[in-house]
This record gives structure tokens, C-alpha cells and sequence, in this order.
């Protein structure tokens, strides 16, 4: 996933091999642990600290600024799909505050081979990408929760991560930017 | 086109990463004769010229070696004091060696530290609201340029006044960062950055930037 002098480019790398790697993520974890609800804890715990990383790469190859406005930051985690997932999401369900949104996704490039058995019907499969995206806002003084609404995996027609604007992390701003 | 040093200094205003670049080196050795016509101070654990500039010998250089022994401290290799020994004429002619005295890294780490708080207070300090921290320090020879991220982390290099083209010098550095010390498993948020690669290619960049300037990389 790296820019310029290394030879892999981001849109080279095939999204299967991602796919299966996640898969087999998740796999491990259901046999490593008992319960499913600890699973989906610790695909959520992964995810945060893939997102308190992937942030800088995010800023770094895109030089966006600072959102101040929650819709701004829709848009920059839509973009951020596209880079890193190579999906454009739509953002829909705006609450009146305009402190929470969804995103829509028709395609999800983890679950491409993925059916859930029915005793996992509890596992939040991709339930690393409210992680990331946690993460990657705390990283920017913004707290935001996640979740998913509808889950192609269960049947619904399409897969719905909701986000909610908590709060803005007025201690962690750094100097000079607030 | 010479930049002398990156640092890098975390969200919590430690320095994590510190690279010296292309600083020339500067050392003189001359034989003296007795009465010493330099006036040498003891301080900071240093023996330094505190007065009588000639031959390259400039105020504030160091002394490195007395006849090939080296000085750490006020004391050589043997144990002998230093300035002690240069008013005894019998240790006459005496060959001294000063080279510019080099930050340890405690005192970068120092110092990287007191920018931290300089530039909060730049930013307060400013008759306009929402002002930056500090971008550009300018000296008559050097300039310092500052750049930092959404997340509070700055990235800093000191270059010659007249070098060109430093911000996106920043904008690569902080790109090789988020690759090559971010995406390494191994290296820890907010701790020091000893990543190999990360080195390798920030050396590269620096290369290209001074071979064939900014505009290549």
C-alpha cells in the first residue's frame, strides 16, 4: 500500500489477498476465543490500532485539513474508503443534529466469499472498520462511535455502518491548531 | 543546497527521531608555544575557546586532544588536568586540537523539547486568532522549518537560509513516516523511531533533494 520507491502500488495489490488474510483473521479468533462477543471486542481493538495509524497515511498522501464540520468528515472517511478499500460508500440517514450519518456500502470487499454460519449469528464479521475509524478520528481530537445497522451477511440487502459524532477531544488538540 | 539535520518530535513533545546531515567537520590542530595566547574556559564539562580567535580557531570550538591524547572533560586519557597543565611551561610546545563542539543527544533531546513549548507559545502570542505554531525560524545562517500534522506530530529540519522547497521536503518526510515507521508492527506510537528502512529512504530523499533538488522527489 506504499507510494512512490517501493514497488508495490496501491492499486496493484489484488484485494483477494486482503480478503482471505481477513478471513483467516477472523477465523483464528473464533477459535482462540469462546465466546463471539469477545471476538467481535477484539476485531473492534484491532481495528483501533490500525486506525490510530493509518490516519497519518491518510493525511499524508491526501493533505486534507481539519474537518469542522461533521459532514466534512463524512466525506473525508467516504475518500478514505476509496483509497484504502478501493469502495466509494454512500453517505445517507443524516440525523436532523447532523451528528450522525450512515455508510452504505453495496459491495464489501471483506465478505466477497464469506457466508456466516448460523451459530455465529452474533459476529460482527467486518466489525474491524468501526475500529479503524474510531481510531483514526481520536487521532484527530474527534470521538465517533460505530456500529453496524444492517449487515449483508444477515441478509439485509445491503451492509450499514452507522457513525455518531461524540465529542471533540479539546485537551488532545495540539498547539497552533485550535 | 545543504540541510543540516530532521528531527522529529512527538504529539507529547518528546524527540523520537533526530538525523544529522552533511554537517561539515570542522577540526584545526595547531602547536602552541608558552605563554598560551588563547584564553581557554571550563564549562558545560567542556574545555572551550572563550577568547582569542586566529588560524581557524574560532570562540566556541572545543578542545579535542592534547598532543594526540584525547580530553574528556577537563582531564586526559591519563587523568592529568588539562588547564592545570597548560600554565606549567615545562609541558611546552604543547599541539592542541579544537573541533565545533557536537550536540550530544541529551541536549537535542533538550532542545527539541524547548521548541515544543515555543511554539504553543507562538501561536498564542499572535494578534490574529487561530494562529499556527511557528513554520520558519529564521537565522542569519540557518533556517528551521516546522510543519505539524492533524495529529501533533512535528516534523523539523534546519537547512541553509538559501535552500528552496523545505515544506514539501516536510510533506515527503512525513510521507516516508507513515510508511515505513508507522506501517513496521514492531515500532511502538510516541516512542523513539529506529527503523532501518525509514533511515534508508529518508537518506535517499535527502540525496535526490540535494543532487537534483526538491522538484524530483
Amino acid at each position: 500500500m506504499s507510494r512512490t520507491g517501493t514497488k508495490l502500488d496501491a492499486k496493484k495489490v489484488n484485494s483477494e489477498l486482503f480478503t482471505l488474510t481477513y478471513g483467516s483473521i477472523v477465523a483464528q479468533l473464533l477459535q482462540d476465543y469462546e465466546n463471539v462477543e469477545d471476538v467481535n471486542k477484539q476485531l473492534e481493538r484491532m481495528g483501533y490500532n490500525i486506525g490510530i495509524r493509518l490516519i497519518e497515511d491518510f493525511l499524508a498522501r491526501t493533505g486534507s485539513g481539519r474537518c469542522y464540520d461533521f459532514k466534512d468528515t463524512a466525506e473525508k472517511i467516504q475518500s478514505g474508503f476509496k483509497i484504502f478499500l478501493g469502495i466509494t460508500p454512500s453517505i445517507t440517514n443524516w440525523s436532523p443534529a447532523g451528528d450522525e450519518f450512515s455508510l452504505c456500502f453495496e459491495t464489501n470487499p471483506l465478505t466477497e466469499f464469506v457466508e456466516l454460519p448460523d451459530n455465529y449469528s452474533n459476529l460482527k464479521y467486518c466489525n474491524m472498520l468501526p475500529g479503524v475509524l474510531r481510531g483514526a478520528c481520536e487521532m484527530v481530537q474527534m470521538e465517533i462511535a460505530c456500529w453496524f445497522v444492517q449487515d449483508q451477511l444477515k441478509n439485509d440487502n445491503l451492509t450499514e455502518l452507522r457513525v455518531k459524532f461524540v465529542k471533540r477531544l479539546e485537551d488532545a488538540i495540539p498547539a497552533g491548531e485550535d | 543546497m545543504v540541510i543540516y539535520g530532521v528531527y522529529i518530535v512527538s504529539k507529547s513533545g518528546g524527540l523520537i527521531f533526530n538525523h544529522d546531515h552533511n554537517v561539515p567537520k570542522i577540526e584545526v590542530e595547531k602547536s602552541f608555544n608558552f605563554p598560551l595566547n588563547i584564553k581557554l574556559n571550563y564549562e558545560n564539562k567542556k574545555v572551550v575557546v572563550a577568547f582569542g580567535q586566529k588560524d581557524g580557531i574560532h570562540v566556541g570550538h572545543v578542545l579535542t586532544t592534547a598532543n594526540g591524547i584525547a580530553v574528556t572533560g577537563r582531564e586526559l586519557e591519563d587523568g592529568r588536568d588539562i588547564l592545570e597543565m597548560l600554565e606549567q611551561p615545562e609541558n611546552f610546545p604543547i599541539t592542541l586540537k579544537f573541533s565545533r563542539a557536537k550536540m550530544t543527544t541529551n541536549e537535542k533531546i533538550f532542545l527539541a523539547s524547548m521548541f515544543y513549548p515555543l511554539f504553543a507559545i507562538a501561536s498564542q502570542l499572535s494578534p490574529e486568532p487561530r494562529s499556527s505554531g511557528i513554520e520558519i525560524l529564521e537565522a542569519d545562517t540557518f533556517r528551521l522549518y516546522c510543519y505539524q500534522t492533524l495529529t501533533g506530530i512535528k516534523f523539523m529540519i534546519v537547512a541553509e537560509p538559501s535552500q528552496s522547497g523545505m515544506e514539501i521536503f516536510l510533506k515527503r518526510v512525513y510521507d516516508l513516516y507513515a510508511d515505513y515507521a508507522l506501517k513496521n508492527p514492531f515500532y511502538a506510537l510516541e516512542m523513539p523511531i529506529r527503523c532501518e528502512l525509514f533511515e534508508t529512504n529518508l537518506q535517499t530523499l535527502l540525496e535526490t533533494v540535494e543532487k537534483s533538488g526538491i522538484n524530483n522527489v
